[in-house]
């Protein structure tokens, strides 16, 4: 058994491999690259796509940070930094604006992003057309021939049902007008931060073998009617912590009476929003 | 006032410390060695092996140990470290004709050349859990021992007695004799396709559904090849052409010497399934093949793999599968343990910011009147 | 009298030229050739087995014929449907015919409500104004006579004649040049088929639309049909104007067919 790693786990062939998949992803903003996933030390599910990509464009000057639902504490992004501290010995980092590479499960950072860094999303459903058309052999057919009929459908029937679009995270959007993406379950509150952003975003899905990409500066359209616009989620009040009224916020329970408490869910952002600072 | 719940650092390492606790368990019981998992827990040890696809039995019995005994944990370890060897080259196709067998059984002709042989099986015990299981290494065995020429890497001591003669015709060579096997699919162009180098896309090959099948979890393949038999799919009875497990050897030609050199022996199952046919047409009516092929012994694995005969070729090209075990992409999409076992127990992981969406859209609906239906939504009717 | 009457009142919409189709050794269809102009509906008669659903599948592109062309009369020009790109193809197909089966469950989405089914064609082609696309869909329920109360409801609690004129209306809804049927009125009910017939002629007078209509009801062929080919064992045996060939038909196989008609 080995006990040292190639520099971030993967043999050289193999992010050589992936990074042909990515430039084919960049090359064609939001289509679905198959590639040759590797099986990984954590589990399908566990982030194991975005792993390999950040694994493939990582260099020992970059910054790494990972998180979970919008926290940098939350186990698997402490996993997750482990594993990449374990095999590349490069810098982690909380700060939203100090990173290189940013990993992520779940959200995009409140702190908006700047030119030159790089977004990895964990993926676990990369066809945004899967609960439409189960079959991988039809939705290649309708993304070829730009076939999303069936896609506007399924949103003009909750408009007829509810009065409103009815998906709250993983919200469909059309990239440089043509292809529709998975944004990844992100919650729809972040669609807008994916447009006209001054990062490359990838996205990666372990377990379907896929890579697909936002390059930089690109139109990242949510899909909805002309008099059914795209909404953003508000809730009543603001951040117990910080103040803010402009991020996504976490529901706390914090007694057995069920009292409640909205806190942000991007943890930097809010320490820094409430005037902290930290080590 | 709220303070963040911090510490996720600490409770991984914690969690780490106690799962080492567990899996030791009680220090005055003797700590469990390799050897031991790979000489009596075989069977095991083989299943790992075939599941993780690396051929390495030592690597399977740690991973045995380290996972508890959990199979489905142990395959995906081996995985894990399969993932960082380095690949050097395609072995020269292995020939099982040359198989020295251990077992091997027809279900189709009372007598075959080279003889019908029980081997080491569970199949004729009776299942009574034995309260003192000290076996007498030579008693299940047909054969008398003999000096023999087993390799040195085995683990069963049944394999002790004498095999089998070393070339043994496939039984279906009879049936192909006599011109009734169908023409097989025409191999694929590309032989080296490999599943575990690059991603799934259908249509599927033959060979690299077979590799599917191989390294799949082997209750799923088991449960959807029960589901042919039992008519989801299948509409006549199956019959096992041949079931033989035993040892074959595997040669090489490294570029730099330019000749064949003989690397090692892998144990294998090998099982050949055949159906009645009865064609379009009377001159085309004949029997079917399925195949099956594993590490180790592994019968239920190989004879499950075999029942899906081309049901999957077939519907790819007729485009026809009206029940899930016929479906290809069903099938192999879902039968790595990896894979499914990842997803479903993914599950587990935070998942309250998408939950919290889902609460605002919820409470937001509750909220609305009851939505306006129809005609008075349309502006000008 | 085989072969094709050439009609040159004005430019075909559609022309088939030689076209076949085989399954292995079985013979679909063979040799049809025959063009469709704007506004004229043709009917394809023939019983089971002549091959008449097979031809339509063709030019419906649902089929791949073995040999032949289908031309299609463009504003990019004339485009041989067997042999142009299959991304255009399926554009021709998608946005300049319709489709209507016998069986309605099988093309509508069931799960779908009537305005979902409707509103698909449009939404594909990019209308995406709520408002604009129900405003459509209850137009369209208005025009194959069902409720247009019933836009929400899904296609399974409809009768075996609403969800074929809720298919129709599916198909027309993005303005068609050509529709194509097979056997539209089979498995319906003698008045109900009577009502569809009755709204299919209205559709066609009212929006000058080709059709080819497949058909073993040759009732039907005479009340909605201009022209009329009668098919057997796969080919073309007699060709004319409807009420020439229902009332004189000169091949023994199509006097067969029409004398086995009840009359009233």
């Amino acid at each position: 058994m080995p006990l040292t790693y190639n520099f971030a786990y993967l043999d050289e062939q193999s992010k050589k491999m992936i990074r042909r998949a990515i430039l084919k992803a960049i090359a064609v903003p939001g289509f679905q690259v198959p590639f040759g996933g590797r099986e990984m030390p954590l589990p399908y599910g566990w982030g194991t796509g975005g792993i390999q990509v950040t694994a493939s464009v990582i260099g020992p000057d970059d910054r790494l940070k990972v998180i979970d639902q919008g926290s940098d504490d939350t186990v698997n992004a402490i996993s997750i930094k482990q594993f990449f501290t374990k095999t590349a010995g490069i810098e982690t980092t909380e700060h939203t604006r100090a990173a290189t590479i940013i990993q992520t499960r779940h959200r995009i950072p409140e702190t908006p992003l700047q030119k030159g860094q790089i977004m990895v999303f964990q993926v676990p459903i990369p066809e945004p057309l899967q609960f439409i058309e189960p079959k991988r052999t039809q939705t290649v057919k309708m993304h070829a021939f730009e076939e999303y009929g069936s896609m506007h459908v399924r949103l003009y029937e909750d408009v007829a049902k509810f009065g409103r679009i009815a998906t709250a995270f993983d919200y469909p959007v059309q990239v440089h007008q043509r292809y529709i993406m998975s944004p990844s379950p992100i919650p729809k509150y972040d669609n807008p931060k994916l447009h006209q952003s001054p990062a490359v975003h990838l996205f990666g899905a372990g377990r379907e073998k896929r890579i697909y990409a936002v390059p930089p500066y690109t139109d990242v359209v949510s899909l909805d009617f002309e008099d059914y616009p795209f909404e953003l989620e508000q809730w009543d009040g603001a951040c117990g912590v910080c103040g803010s009224a402009h991020s996504f916020l976490d529901e706390i329970v914090t007694d057995d009476l069920g009292t409640r408490m909205f806190i942000c869910s991007d943890s930097e952002f809010c320490r820094n929003n409430a005037g902290n600072t930290f080590p | 006032m709220y303070v963040a719940v911090k510490g996720g650092e600490k409770a991984v390492k914690n969690a780490q410390r106690l799962l080492a606790d567990k899996r030791r368990g009680d220090t005055r019981v003797p700590k469990i060695s390799i050897d031991q998992i790979a000489n009596q827990l075989g069977l095991g040890v083989d299943r790992v092996m075939a599941e993780g696809s690396l051929y390495d039995a030592t690597a399977a019995a740690m991973a045995i140990q380290q996972a508890q005994g959990d199979m489905t944990e142990a395959a995906f370890l081996v995985r894990a470290f399969r993932t960082t060897l380095k690949r050097f080259g395609n072995s020269i196709p292995i020939q099982t004709t040359e198989m020295t067998a251990i077992r091997r059984v027809s279900g189709i002709f009372k007598d075959i050349p080279g003889g019908q042989i029980l081997g080491p099986t569970y199949d004729y015990t009776h299942r009574l859990i034995e309260s003192d299981p000290d076996l007498d290494p030579h008693a299940p065995c047909d054969r008398p021992s003999e000096t023999d020429t087993v390799p040195p890497d085995q683990t069963d001591p049944c394999d002790n007695a004498s095999p089998l003669p070393g070339e043994l015709p496939r039984v279906i060579d009879i049936l192909q004799a006599q011109g009734l096997l169908q023409q097989d699919e025409t191999p694929s162009k590309n032989a080296a396709a490999d599943l575990t180098r690059q991603p799934l896309t259908f249509p599927v090959s033959r060979n690299l559904r077979l590799q599917g099948l191989t390294r799949g979890d082997e209750g799923f393949v088991l449960g959807t090849a029960y589901s042919l038999q039992r008519g989801f799919g299948i509409d006549r009875h199956p019959f096992l052409g041949e079931l033989k497990v035993g040892y074959v050897s595997v040669r090489y030609t490294p570029p730099e010497l330019g000749f064949e050199i003989h690397i090692g022996r892998v144990k294998l199952t090998e099982c050949v399934m055949v159906n009645r046919q009865d064609g379009a047409e009377k001159h085309t009516a004949g029997f079917e093949t399925g195949y099956g092929l594993v590490f180790g012994q592994n019968e239920r694995k190989a004879m499950s793999m075999s029942l899906f005969y081309r049901s999957l070729s077939t519907s790819e090209k007729t485009g026809k599968s009206s029940f899930p075990a016929q479906d290809p992409e069903f099938v192999l999409s879902h039968c790595d343990s990896v894979e499914s076992s990842g997803f479903v127990q993914h599950l587990k992981l935070p998942h309250y910011v998408d939950f919290q969406s889902e609460l605002v859209f919820i409470r937001n609906r509750r909220k609305d009147q009851a939505p306006d239906r129809g005609i008075a939504d349309a502006p000008d009717l | 009298m085989t072969g094709v009457q050439q009609e040159h009142t004005s430019l075909p919409l559609l022309q088939v030229r030689h076209l076949c189709k085989f399954f292995g050794r079985q013979l679909g269809c063979h040799d049809i050739n025959f063009a469709v102009s704007p506004g004229e509906v043709i009917g394809v008669v023939g019983e089971s087995g002549s091959g008449k659903s097979t031809l339509l599948n063709c030019i419906a592109g649902r089929i791949k014929p073995s040999n032949g062309s289908v031309l299609f009369s463009s504003s990019k020009g004339i485009i041989d449907l067997c042999r142009c790109e299959e991304a255009l193809m399926r554009k021709i197909i998608r946005t300049q015919t319709g489709y209507v089966t016998q069986n309605p469950a099988r093309s509508l989405k069931m799960h779908i409500s009537a305005g979902g089914n409707i509103g698909e064609k449009l939404m594909a082609a990019g209308m995406r104004h709520y408002g604009e696309i129900r405003k459509t869909a209850l137009m369209w329920l208005e025009k194959v006579e069902i409720d247009p109360c019933r836009i929400d409801d899904l296609p399974a609690t409809f009768s075996g004649g609403m969800q074929q004129r809720l298919q129709i209306a599916a198909n027309l809804v993005n303005a068609p040049r050509i529709m194509l049927m097979d056997e539209p009125t089979s498995g319906l009910d003698v008045s109900v088929q009577a009502r569809l017939i009755d709204v299919l002629r209205k559709l066609v007078s009212g929006l000058h639309l080709s059709m080819i209509l497949v058909t073993h009801d040759l009732a039907v062929a005479r009340l909605l049909c201009h022209r009329l080919y009668v098919m057997k064992q796969g080919e073309i045996v007699e060709s004319g104007l409807s009420d020439q060939i229902l009332d004189d038909p000169r091949q023994p196989y199509t006097q067969l067919l029409v004398s086995s008609v009840l009359k009233p």
